[in-house]
């Protein structure tokens, strides 16, 4: 399956929302943040799509307001692979948790939420994974600041 | 256990509840090796990147420079000449050697056998050779640029990488016979550490750990980059899933790699080594990912720019950060002596993994 044909296939089943190709990323399909959680389960569980595979999420930050949650996926079933991107509130991010759905998520889930401070609700265990317990502030946002941090100038 | 704990290449923290010698919980603990080199990625323009990716996994630097590389070029669109695709090849699967006989050292040296690691430092000393005289660097190298590699290979590289090669291939069979027919080795491994394949699908576990799982999945073949469609090798499968069956992909990969690196030398094309790029140079507003097969599993760069000459985002997607995840169900009552060897087997590098 094209990513396309993963945006067509999401359409079918709800149709409802809209599902379309990200213009920053061909391989991308957008998904509406309502309903997160029940479309990952449908991509897993679909005998057409079977995203048994769960690759990494990651962000990418886009000030002022903007803050982008990828999902990359793949099916060892059917070799297709495709990412899926969720447009986040920057000011306040959060979004269902998929790591009931697969184990891998878990970790993933939690350096985003050590890194860009997105909450996912849902999640067993939301600690901070690479930085101390104590830290504050969230590196991997563009507006972060720190004493040791030299922006290069242009 | 941990964070300064021998077997863990590295630092990585398991807090374990033990009832006598078994364990109860396990809880891995990472994160002291975390040098932000995401965020260092996000400062630095697309070329300056590449010795920052070197130290995301020490013992295969061929791979990480690789994979961002080939990001950059996916994103920029550009198109290496043949022939550095084929130097490519050629260094990644020499790192996958080395990095392999790093992993057979040390994993003896963990479960508590000592001369498998002095046959292997000896050999894995003359892939670091052939490395340094190509680009002068023995682990971090800096070789793999944007359209091409750092500088040519010529007819005595690999010459003398085919002269190893003749050394080397005969030497499988000695590592082999330390360790296949050794009871203690057998009762330490076979059976210990068994992880089902649907257990691996759910954790996402990839490379030879999901192939010892008996499924021959790796990316050189499902989703072929460079020149790998146009070499002939195999995937070697066990179906065990336990630590023996980890150990007994590794020896096969040897060998394929060695097939791979024959074939290369005799395909490699003359040519351009490179592409002449502005140092500066800027890449076009997107978003891309592309992963390809480090010798520990699916490594991945996902890399988004904004149109400038620095990375807007670039997101390494690493097979070590994956499998510690595994420890926590996997760990689940067994004894403490076989922590070093499940973990051991599994070749995790926590650089890799903290970033």
């Amino acid at each position: 399956m094209t990513p396309g044909e993963f945006a067509a296939h999401l359409g079918e089943q709800y149709s409802e929302h809209k599902f379309s190709l990200d213009e920053l990323n061909e391989e991308c399909v957008l998904l509406p943040l309502e309903i997160v959680p029940q479309c990952f389960e449908f991509l897993r569980d679909d005998d057409a799509t079977q995203m048994d595979y769960f690759d990494f999420s990651t962000c990418v930050d886009r000030p002022p307001d903007r803050l982008d949650l990828v999902y990359s996926m793949y099916s060892t079933v059917h070799k297709h692979r495709a990412q899926f991107k969720v447009i986040l509130d920057r000011h306040n991010a959060a979004v269902p948790s998929v790591s009931h759905l697969w184990e891998n998520a878990n970790w993933n889930e939690r350096e985003i939420y050590d890194l860009y401070g997105v909450f996912f609700p849902g999640h067993k265990d939301l600690r901070r994974l690479m930085m101390p317990d104590d830290w504050e502030g969230h590196p991997l946002r563009k507006d972060y600041a720190h004493p040791n941090l030299v922006v290069r100038p242009d | 256990m941990g964070p300064q704990h021998p077997s863990t290449h590295g630092v990585l923290r398991m807090v374990l509840k033990m009832d006598g010698e078994r364990v109860v919980d396990c809880d891995p603990v990472v994160g002291y090796l975390h040098r932000s080199i995401e965020k260092m990625a996000e400062n630095r323009t697309f070329t300056q990147v590449i010795p920052v990716t070197d130290r995301l996994d020490y013992c295969t630097s061929m791979t990480s420079n690789y994979v961002y590389v080939l990001a950059v070029e996916k994103l920029a669109d550009l198109t290496p000449p043949p022939r550095a695709e084929y130097i490519r090849v050629i260094m990644t699967e020499l790192n996958r050697i080395a990095s392999h006989l790093l992993w057979y050292g040390t994993f003896c040296l963990e479960i508590g056998a000592t001369t498998p690691f002095l046959y292997s430092f000896r050999d894995r000393e003359k892939v670091l050779d052939l490395f340094e005289s190509a680009c002068g660097a023995r682990l971090l190298y800096n070789y793999i640029r944007i359209g091409g590699v750092s500088q040519d290979i010529n007819q005595k590289f690999l010459d003398r990488m085919i002269e190893f090669l003749d050394y080397w291939e005969p030497i499988i069979p000695e590592y082999e016979q330390l360790l296949d027919e050794n009871p203690i080795f057998y009762n330490r491994t076979v059976g210990v550490g068994t992880v089902p394949l649907a257990m691996c699908r759910n954790y996402g576990v990839s490379g030879p750990n999901v192939r010892a799982a008996g499924v021959a999945e790796d990316v050189r073949r499902d989703d072929p980059f460079a020149v790998y469609k146009e070499l002939e090798f195999d995937i070697p499968v066990e179906k065990e899933s336990d630590v023996f069956a980890r150990y007994r992909v590794r020896m096969r990969e040897l060998r394929e790699s060695a097939r791979i690196l024959r074939q290369c030398y005799e395909k490699i094309p003359t040519g351009a080594f490179g592409l002449p790029l502005n140092y500066r140079f800027k890449v076009p507003p997107g978003e891309t990912y592309v992963h390809i097969e480090s010798p520990r599993g699916d490594i991945g760069c996902y890399l988004a720019s904004s149109g400038g000459d620095m990375p807007w985002r670039c997101k390494f997607r690493t097979p070590s950060f994956v499998h510690i995840q595994l420890f926590k169900k996997l760990l689940e009552g067994v004894l403490i002596p076989d922590i070093m060897a499940i973990c051991a087997s599994f070749d995790i590098v926590l650089p890799e993994t903290d970033r």
